[in-house]
């Protein structure tokens, strides 16, 4: 395309980027892929394939301590904790390159940081590889692209990756699957980074689909247990529905105006009509797979399966990372998105319904991993709103300071699982090492842990001058002010007026943020607090993981603090200096600041009183939050798990996750499978496919052959009978012509 | 260009049509072959009056010692030979529905040449009325054939001396019996 | 007289293809083929009329073919009848395959 030709030549012939460190940007993906293969190699050795292939866990999986040589039993018990455990042959090799890819990308990763902070680059850096699909019109380049945009997405992966790399190195210490673990891992980050650097639609697309492949062999990654092979799939298929949306809307994309790459579309994207139906489609098509793949509704059944993963796998993809990649996907299309004001406000209100309802469900399940699986799709749908909204800037501010308190949050309960694990299996117990109810007290034995989770729940409740409180009061800050003036107040939801929907979003943003503090200090409370439900035996093997764990612990606890200053508001800023004012904001500028203008245009500042207003108001929401669960959750209360009893009502309505995927089973799954197994398998392809073209080819041949020996009876009679008839057809063309 | 022709041309070649018509179907309707091989007789020499009528008294004549009077005698005498002259021995024809067919199919035929036959052919090709009558004047009869024979198309007659040859030897080895070449 | 002596000649050819359609006596099917072939003796004279002695010449290759072929078809079913001790068609049928 010539003008993404000249675009480039413009960006590119002085662009203050090159010859800077930004010109190894291939590197930064080229390196975790290179540890996916070492790691790969390393995992086939001393592999074992088959029916007694040791990657066996039981249906919570754990840790297991299983001898790689043999004798194994069901569960673990091939010895002692003191029993020197048998770990992979290369095990040692993969702990230094598995997690050393991911330092050395990040370090590359600050340097680019460093080079971009100082040329101040407006226009995106795009280092075009080879022509990857060039079909007549459609020219589609294996290219990457570093702006601020990308910039922000690539130090969250590699940074918050490589601690989770290092985190891993102790959590699966004695898993058999070692090696194979971290080339996955590596994977995943490598198509991460694709996602994230691509410079056009497509090459986004490889990294969407790689990182939901590397998804699904992470959640099934112990294998053997069915019910994890299952998590797995529902994972894979359901991110499948949306990436059908995420193709609809490339294609149509295409159709209409003939480019994908992304300067490309941000320069054309006006040719599509403001607010015409054309760009709303293309708009909720996007967002299809952006709710497939970031969770939200109708999508999200798949990421509570999902943590039937190991822990730091939730940790990364299904909190850091993968999950914000629509987050992601949609700041990137932002000028698509501040075009179609119908589109921007749907984004918003699934992701406030989205953000509540996951909310209310968060509130009663005992599932530690759950309770953090639903946070963060409750916590998604915040950032589902910020951009929905058109506050770019927020939602990627969430993104960044969720990852922080969500990793934080999922690592520390991993430290504390793997803490129930080694207790539970030194005690020879087959209790659940990830139910609250089996938790409590924990206190006495990993206070660093606590401490660090402590900290991430008041961030993520949004307590201040924790990160949390910024990003999140940053979103619900400016879709007040988006309803006061944008032009998505002016447009028509559905009937509704933008306004009335903006300001019943806050309000949804609210009551969630109310029931955030709830469930998060409920957690809180039942695992750390009260009596000791482990049982008095166990009590003596429970301790903190070794420093590989607890540091990455320590940096994430002091990057959930120190997060805020970020993207510090005005407001604070003015009052108390505490620092440089909204530096996301302004690094974030160039890439979404003209579709931000598009939605703000002619918008009235929000008068600062009004801004107070509401940053106190959120304040006070989050507190009451915690007070409320303090004073009404009695942790003394709680029975184990094993003395349990099934919630009834209301409480069991919620408990069950609103029996949406029963429903789902019963309305989609079971139709599906009938329409399969007697329409699709017995008449079109046992009938249609096998009888009519296959059998039927057969014996249309047959008929020819047939037809063929009756022609040749060695009968001269019939010879000159067929001489003659031949004539007759040959002069009948003859005539007829 | 329309000609116009004597009544007394016109009512022979319509006569002589009828004849060869007539012993033609009668021709193909006899079971006996002996009764069919005469009834061509017939037909051959009523062509051969439509070629004296057609200008062609060279070819007419020939027509009367060459056709009937050869090649048929040869197929009479081939009946007589193998004694396939009594009808209870013979062949019979093939059924009626076969009949039918046969039928239809030279309907079919016959129309289709009609079609065709309605192509116009060009008139620069047309030579004048009595181009003819002026050969036979300046040669006669045999020559008017024998000179382009010998002339234009002498290759061809030469080559057909050769098959006529090759016929003959044929005919002498596949008739001869069974020990052939053994001697 | 051209489309008159046509009319006619087309007709006779007729009459011949579907005698050698019915029969199964191998010689009267011979015997249509040679009415086949006269017929586009009368073919050629008719058009010689018209357009020139050269009509006439070729009648006189295709006779002397007609007639060789006479011959050699007359000793081949002879040869025939001397093995088989029949000519009908329907059992001359060692070419089935």
């Amino acid at each position: 395309m010539l003008l993404q030709t000249a675009l480039e030549a413009a960006s590119q012939a002085a662009h203050p980027l090159s010859g800077t460190v930004a010109e190894w940007v291939w590197l930064l993906p080229v390196l975790p892929l290179a540890g996916f293969v070492i790691n790969g190699l390393l995992s086939l050795n001393n592999a074992h394939f088959g029916p007694s292939d040791p990657n066996t866990a039981e249906h919570h999986p754990h840790p297991e301590v299983l001898d790689a040589a043999g004798t194994h039993g069901e569960e673990g018990g091939s010895g002692d904790d003191d029993h020197a455990v048998k770990r992979h042959r290369w095990a040692g090799v993969v702990s230094i390159v598995g997690p050393g890819v991911l330092i050395i990308a990040f370090g590359l990763a600050v340097a680019m940081w460093q080079a971009m902070a100082g040329a101040h680059p407006e226009a995106p850096f795009v280092q075009r590889y080879f022509s990857w699909m060039p079909v007549g019109s459609l020219q589609i380049d294996a290219a990457f692209q570093l702006d601020q945009l990308s910039m922000v997405m690539i130090l969250v992966i590699t940074g918050v990756g490589a601690l989770i790399h290092v985190f891993s190195v102790g959590y699966m210490r004695d898993d058999p699957g070692y090696p194979r673990y971290f080339s996955y891992l590596n994977l995943f980050v490598f198509f991460m980074l694709v996602l994230v650097l691509g410079a056009n639609y497509p090459v986004l697309f490889v990294g969407w689909e790689g990182v939901g492949l590397c998804s699904y062999l992470l959640i099934g990654f112990w294998f053997n247990d069915k019910a994890n092979a299952d998590a797995g799939k529902k994972a894979f298929i359901v991110n499948r529905i949306g990436d059908f949306g995420l193709l609809v809307a490339m294609f149509m994309l295409f159709a209409n105006i003939g480019v994908l790459d992304f300067i490309g579309v941000n320069a054309k994207a006006v040719e599509l009509g403001a607010g015409s139906a054309l760009v709303t489609a293309i708009c909720l098509f996007m967002f299809l797979g952006c709710t497939g793949k970031s969770a939200q509704i109708p999508l999200y059944i798949w990421l509570p399966d999902a943590m039937a993963g190991p822990t730091p796998v939730s940790a990364l993809i299904h909190a850091a990372t993968m999950v914000t990649a629509g987050v992601y996907l949609i700041a990137r299309s932002a000028a698509l998105f501040s075009l179609s004001p119908v589109a921007s406000l749907t984004v918003a209100v699934v992701g406030a319904v989205t953000a509540i309802f996951a909310a209310t469900i968060g509130l009663k399940q005992w599932d530690i991993k759950k309770v953090l699986a639903y946070s963060t799709i409750s916590q998604l749908g915040y950032m589902f709103v910020g951009v929905g909204v058109g506050a770019y800037v927020s939602g990627m501010f969430h993104l960044v300071t969720h990852a922080f308190f969500k990793a934080l949050l999922f690592l520390g309960s991993g430290s504390v699982i793997h803490a129930m694990h080694a207790a539970y299996h030194r005690t020879h117990s087959h209790e659940d090492a990830q139910d609250m109810r089996n938790m409590g007290g924990l206190k006495r034995f990993l206070p660093l842990t606590c401490g660090l989770m402590w900290i991430a729940t008041l961030a993520i409740s949004g307590i201040p001058p924790l990160s949390g409180f910024f990003s999140k009061d940053e979103i619900l800050g400016t879709v007040f002010a988006r309803a006061h003036g944008s032009t998505l107040a002016t447009a028509s939801w559905l009937g509704v007026p933008g306004g009335t929907l903006l300001y019943i979003i806050y309000g949804i943003g609210l009551a969630a943020a109310f029931l955030t503090a709830v469930y998060m200090t409920r957690m809180m409370l039942y695992t750390f607090h009260g009596p000791t439900r482990t049982g008095t035996e166990e009590e003596n093997y429970l301790h903190e993981p070794s420093w590989t764990m607890t540091g990455p612990l320590v940096v994430l606890g002091i990057l959930t603090v120190a997060g805020g200053w970020l993207n510090l508001p005005e407001l604070v800023t003015d009052l108390i200096p505490l620092g440089p004012r909204e530096v996301l904001g302004h690094f974030l500028d160039p890439v979404v600041g003209s579709a931000t203008a598009r939605i703000t245009a002619g918008a009235s500042h929000v008068p600062a009183a009004t801004e107070e207003a509401l940053i106190l108001t959120a304040v006070v929401i989050a507190v009451s939050g915690i007070l409320f669960a303090v004073w009404r959750l009695k942790p003394a209360k709680v029975p184990r798990k094993r003395d349990a009893v099934p919630e009834t009502g209301l409480e069991g309505l919620v408990a069950n996750k609103y029996y949406v995927d029963e429903e789902i089973d019963r309305f989609i799954v079971e139709p599906t499978y009938k329409v399969s197994r007697t329409f699709l398998w017995r008449i079109v392809d046992n009938g249609i496919i096998d009888g009519l073209f296959v059998n039927g080819s057969a014996a249309l041949a047959r008929a020819f052959g047939w037809i063929g020996s009756r022609l040749q009876t060695g009968n001269t009679g019939e010879y000159a009978w067929a001489i003659v008839v031949g004539v007759l057809i040959l002069l009948g063309a003859f005539t007829l012509r | 260009m329309p000609e116009h022709y004597p009544l007394f041309y016109t009512f022979h070649f319509y006569f002589f049509g009828v004849i060869a018509i007539a012993s033609a179907i009668a021709f193909v309707t006899r079971k006996s072959p002996v009764a069919a091989a005469l009834w061509l007789v017939n037909t051959m020499f009523a062509l051969s009056a439509e070629y004296v009528l057609l200008d062609a008294q060279f070819i007419g004549v020939m027509q009367v010692l060459v056709y009937a009077g050869a090649i048929m005698v040869v197929f009479l005498f081939v009946v007589m030979l193998l004694n396939l002259g009594h009808p209870s021995e013979l062949a019979a024809a093939r059924g009626t529905g076969w009949k039918l067919a046969a039928g239809l199919i030279g309907l079919g035929l016959l129309s289709e040449i009609m079609v065709i036959l309605r192509a116009k052919l060009p008139q620069q090709l047309i030579v004048p009325r009595d181009f003819n009558e002026q050969q036979l004047a300046k040669l006669n009869a045999v020559g008017t054939i024998a000179q382009p024979l010998f002339k234009d198309y002498l290759l061809a007659f030469e080559l057909t001396s050769v098959l006529l040859l090759v016929a003959i030897a044929g005919a002498v080895i596949l008739g001869r019996g069974r020990a052939v070449g053994a001697r | 007289m051209l489309a008159e002596s046509l009319a006619l000649t087309a007709a006779l050819f007729i009459v011949g293809v579907i005698g050698v359609l019915i029969h199964r006596n191998a010689i009267i099917i011979f015997m249509c083929v040679e009415l086949m072939l006269t017929a586009v003796n009368l073919t050629f004279v008719a058009f010689s009329r018209f357009y020139g002695t050269a009509g006439q010449v070729f009648v006189v290759f295709v006779m002397t073919v007609s007639a060789a072929e006479a011959a050699v078809g007359l000793a081949i079913i002879i040869a025939i009848f001397r093995h088989r001790q029949t000519i009908n068609l329907k059992d001359i049928n060692l070419l089935k395959g």
